[in-house]
């Protein structure tokens, strides 16, 4: 706001030049506003963009897109109904607005706006998504390496017309079933190590036909005469036995953390087109997966871009004053953090986290106090703030960022303290404030927030009984004697064992001492009861 | 390098699919809803779609999540007021974590109950199914028809009451002007000038006009003659220009309908009977509301005495007394008679009963209904609740209350009254079902 009051004095007040006067816009307004956007966001802040595609829907088409993820093709399924039904009455009886804006990591990089929004809004959610974006997407290393914007939508016309097929032909419940119990280990469908390859559409389709085409010829109708294998490895001795439990390991690959990766190849029982919309669900989850992980950057590099277009947009008299008290007003309920004794608290809003740590990165490179070059000797006062920040877009994501770049004026204007929570205490502990004590634990706590290999519980496959009753070994790792949900886990074993097809255990493992916690056991008869 | 697509134009509604798949999903809770929903509600009020709230518990998705308490951990929270570090905060209670919260599960809210509205058609399709409706039945209400008189051109002939005058006169003022009949102002010029020759020949001293005068007076009494005699041969108005208005019949569908409800609130219907026979009540309003334009409703409870009563007194209000049936279906006859003349309204009534009747009154009944009533009717169902302890006593006994003996032999042998035992909610179905047969029946005549 500062740079803005600033610049007051030197603006340009000739009305003749503004992009528009009123609060409608159409489609020649918008054009010409995309243009003068475009101009700021390649050649002063040198962005690096995908091509832009803009759309334009009503409220109605928002609501779809919503509630199917954001996406603008998406398979059917009662979930996002579910979130159909419930975003559609908040919004019909106004307890929550829709989003400005969506945008698709694709190539062209796809803008939603909607049609109710004034043209100042429009220039906002031009300058958010088709710049700020659109650049992040473009240039995080995380997105690069794991996402393929140029298939992404060609993927999941495949994925839909794929389970619109099987739906038809294998009728709502057996899809509903498979996809149920994809969603609810979609978390731990994503590879959070390996290069995955990216995705074709004619390549897709060839392997889906071979697959078909590979069963249809191994099939032999004598297996299903076979007796029952015997039970036990009794006869064999203690170190023979070890040797095939390594073997075994070996031939699985396990341990493996994709779950979903791990039933869609070997769940014994599973149909072909089942293991097709396993591989569909993981392969969306892969492609958030990224997303997930740099919410607070992306939100931060999309508020930065807007806040620095529109000011600039200003400062050049290409809008009025009243436009920018209007934009003023939306960016600041955007940017909003409640504070935690807040009834509207929910947590670390990463558009006002993000937003303030772009600004402060900015604040050190121009104009740097003692402590920030204390802090940050590398980028304080070298006065090359976009640079500094595309820098950090590029090679970061949240975790490694907040603990990169958090500097201790955030931790004080947001006035960040940190809670001890330890379960043999009866109370909560302060365990460090916004001071020269605090700053860096702080900081590492908030980093570790955001991380999502901390966030999202440590599970593993680990062994399956493959010469016996093929039970599934599940491992979950506890670190610092956190347990899982254990209503939902229970739940979620449920539908691991659907695919599976016979027993699983969940052991819960000490990260360390190795020993094992609990267990949870998962029967295939119980299938007979649901 | 920017694409501007507009896509206000397609298709909206992606999300009917998603919507479908999650009612199916839910039906279970979906239905029960509805069911309260109904329980609490007014007959004519059951129409509109409704909000709905089911739990969301069943429509959980799970997945591995870190629980939201226990184990050793740390958070930042924003919003620090009064704290130094080694402060000790008592621990919140469970509800209102803090940032605990946050981590516990980031669809927090699937444990509340959750809310949404269901359009009218999914309504009314649950409730239907609830009872286990044939679809056809739906469709398949009988309807009566009026006649109404409507234009239907004009003829030559018809009564003179229905004489077209414009019609008339314009053919005749054609047909005056074809044939060159002489206007009456014409032959009236003519005599005027006549006699004016006539005065000038006497104001004469010879009494005779001069040769010019002579030839034009004769030449004027030759036309006078040659127009009245025309007039003579052309009437004013000849039978040919005669024009009648036409009148065709039209069959007029009949849009409205008022549903008679009658009840028994004597002492012996317990609560639960009454809700048993609102539930059919209700049900015939739906029906009736899906055929008709507008349908109305009349309430007449009777203990020994009958009264047209509203709604909330009807099944909410107590009163003691005997029960003599025939007096509600006077009153109904009545009503019938005040302000629903046949002929403009569809006629349904329902009954709902106990069974119990003052003894010498069967016969009585009998005779209104058969002679007053179920002529009037389009259909007129008489419900009978038990109890479910006593349905079974008298379905083994063939017991066979006050009421249903003086009804029985009316039902055989009439199509439009049907009567039915009802101990529990999914009974009330087979009375539309019998609504229904008996339609089809005189379908195949």
């Amino acid at each position: 706001m500062s740079s803005k009051t600033k610049s007051a004095d030197t603006r340009n007040t000739d009305d003749s030049k503004l992009l528009f006067t009123s609060a409608d816009w159409d489609f020649e307004t918008l054009k010409a506003t995309y243009d003068a956007i475009e101009d700021i966001a390649i050649n002063e802040m040198k962005l690096d963009v995908y091509p832009n595609q803009v759309e334009v829907i009503t409220s109605e088409q928002m609501l779809d897109a919503y509630s199917s993820i954001g996406m603008p093709l998406m398979y059917h399924h009662w979930s996002f109904g579910k979130r159909f039904v419930r975003d559609d009455v908040m919004y019909r009886k106004g307890y929550q607005g829709l989003a400005y804006e969506i945008v698709i990591n694709s190539n062209p990089c796809i803008s939603y706006v909607m049609e109710e929004n004034t043209i100042v809004m429009q220039t906002l959610v031009m300058a958010h998504a088709a710049f700020g974006h659109n650049h992040f997407f473009k240039n995080n290393y995380l997105f690069k390496q794991w996402t393929d914007a140029e298939g992404i939508l060609d993927y999941l016309q495949f994925a839909k017309r794929y389970i619109a097929k099987c739906e038809d032909r294998y009728g709502f419940d057996a899809v509903e079933r498979i996809l149920d119990a994809a969603h609810a280990l979609m978390d731990q469908g994503v590879n959070r190590y390996s290069h995955p390859e990216k995705p074709n559409l004619a390549a897709e389709l060839q392997r889906e036909r071979d697959r078909a085409k590979y069963e249809d010829e191994t099939y032999n109708d004598l297996w299903r005469t076979l007796p029952q294998p015997d039970q036990g490895d009794q006869d064999i001795d203690e170190l023979k036995r070890k040797m095939r439990i390594e073997e075994r390991r070996a031939q699985f690959g396990l341990p493996e953390e994709n779950l979903l990766y791990f039933l869609e190849k070997n769940a014994p029982s599973l149909q072909a087109w089942e293991r097709e919309l396993l591989r569909i669900v993981r392969n969306i989850g892969q492609y958030f997966y990224p997303q997930k992980q740099t919410k607070v950057m992306n939100e931060g590099c999309a508020c930065y871009v807007h806040y620095a277009i529109m000011n600039s947009l200003y400062d050049k008299g290409l809008i009025s004053e009243g436009a920018m008290m209007e934009f003023i007003d939306y960016h600041s309920r955007v940017v909003f953090q409640a504070e935690y004794d807040d009834p509207r608290y929910s947590g670390f809003n990463p558009y006002a986290l993000g937003f303030a740590m772009m600004q402060d990165i900015h604040r050190i490179c121009v104009d740097p106090t003692e402590e920030d070059h204390k802090w940050f000797p590398d980028i304080a006062g070298n006065n090359e703030p976009i640079e500094t920040l595309k820098e950090a877009w590029a090679h970061y994501r949240d975790e490694s960022f907040i603990l990169q770049f958090l500097s201790p004026k955030v931790m004080r204007d947001m006035r960040m303290f940190m809670i001890d929570d330890q379960s043999t205490s009866p109370h909560l502990e302060v365990g460090a404030i916004h001071n020269d004590n605090g700053y860096r634990r702080v900081r590492r706590s908030l980093a570790r927030m955001h991380d999502i290999s901390v966030r999202d519980p440590d599970m593993q496959v680990v062994d399956v009984d493959i010469r016996g009753n093929r039970q599934l070994y599940i491992q979950h790792t506890e670190h610092e004697g956190i347990r899982l949900e254990k209503s939902e886990a229970e739940m979620t074993l449920g539908y691991i064992g659907q695919l599976w097809g016979y027993g699983v255990t969940l052991q819960a493992v000490d990260y360390e001492n190795g020993e094992i916690l609990h267990e949870m056991n998962y029967k295939p008869e119980d299938l007979a009861g649901n | 390098m920017l694409y501007i697509v507009d896509r206000r134009k397609n298709p909206t509604g992606k999300s009917l699919g998603n919507r479908q798949r999650f009612m199916r999903r839910a039906k279970a809770q979906i239905k029960k809803a509805v069911e309260n929903t109904i329980r609490s509600r007014g007959i004519t009020d059951t129409t509109n779609g409704d909000q709905i709230t089911i739990p969301g518990k069943t429509l959980k998705e799970p997945g591995f999540h870190h629980a939201g308490r226990g184990g050793n951990r740390n958070y930042v929270l924003p919003g620090n007021k009064k704290f130094v570090q080694g402060d000790r905060i008592a621990r919140p209670q469970s509800g209102d974590s803090g940032a605990g919260g946050s981590q516990a599960s980031p669809d927090g809210d699937g444990e509340d109950e959750f809310q949404f509205t269901l359009t009218r058609d999914e309504f009314l399709d649950i409730f239907f199914e609830d009872l286990e409706l044939p679809d056809l039945l739906k469709k398949s209400l009988k309807q009566t028809t009026a006649f109404r008189n409507a234009r239907a051109g004009f003829s030559v002939e018809g009564t003179p009451s229905n004489l077209s005058l414009v019609r008339t006169m314009r053919n005749s003022l054609a047909r005056r002007i074809g044939l060159r009949r002489p206007k009456t102002v014409e032959v009236r010029e003519l005599e005027e000038k006549i006699s004016v020759l006539q005065a000038k020949a006497e104001k004469r001293p010879n009494g005779k006009l001069t040769k010019a005068d002579d030839t034009k007076l004769h030449t004027l009494l030759a036309d006078l003659e040659e127009a009245k005699r025309r007039m003579k041969a052309i009437p004013f108005i000849d039978p040919i220009d005669t024009r009648y208005n036409q009148f065709q019949q039209i069959p007029d569908p009949n849009t409205q309908a008022v549903m008679f409800c009658l009840m028994d609130v004597s002492g012996s219907m317990s609560e639960q009977m009454k809700e048993l026979a609102k539930r059919f009540f209700m049900l015939l309003h739906l029906f009736l509301h899906r055929k008709y334009e507008h349908v109305e409703v009349v309430f007449i409870r009777h203990t020994s005495r009958a009264a047209e009563v509203d709604e909330d007194t009807f099944f909410y209000s107590r009163e003691t007394g005997g029960t003599i049936v025939s007096t509600a279906l006077e009153e109904m006859k009545k009503v019938l008679k005040d302000r629903y003349p046949t002929d403009q309204w569809n006629i349904y009534a329902a009954q709902a009963s106990d069974g119990d009747n003052y003894s010498n009154d069967g016969s009585k009944c009998t005779a209104l209904l058969a002679e007053d009533l179920l002529p009037k009717c389009q259909y007129y169902a008489y419900i009978e609740i038990t109890d479910e302890r006593e349905a079974e006593i008298f379905s083994a006994a063939e017991g066979e209350t006050a009421l249903w003996k003086a009804y029985a032999p009316l039902a055989s042998n009439n199509p439009r009254f049907a009567l039915k035992r009802v101990t529990k909610a999914a009974d009330i179905f087979p009375v539309f079902r019998e609504l229904f047969a008996k339609n089809r029946a005189e379908a195949k005549v």
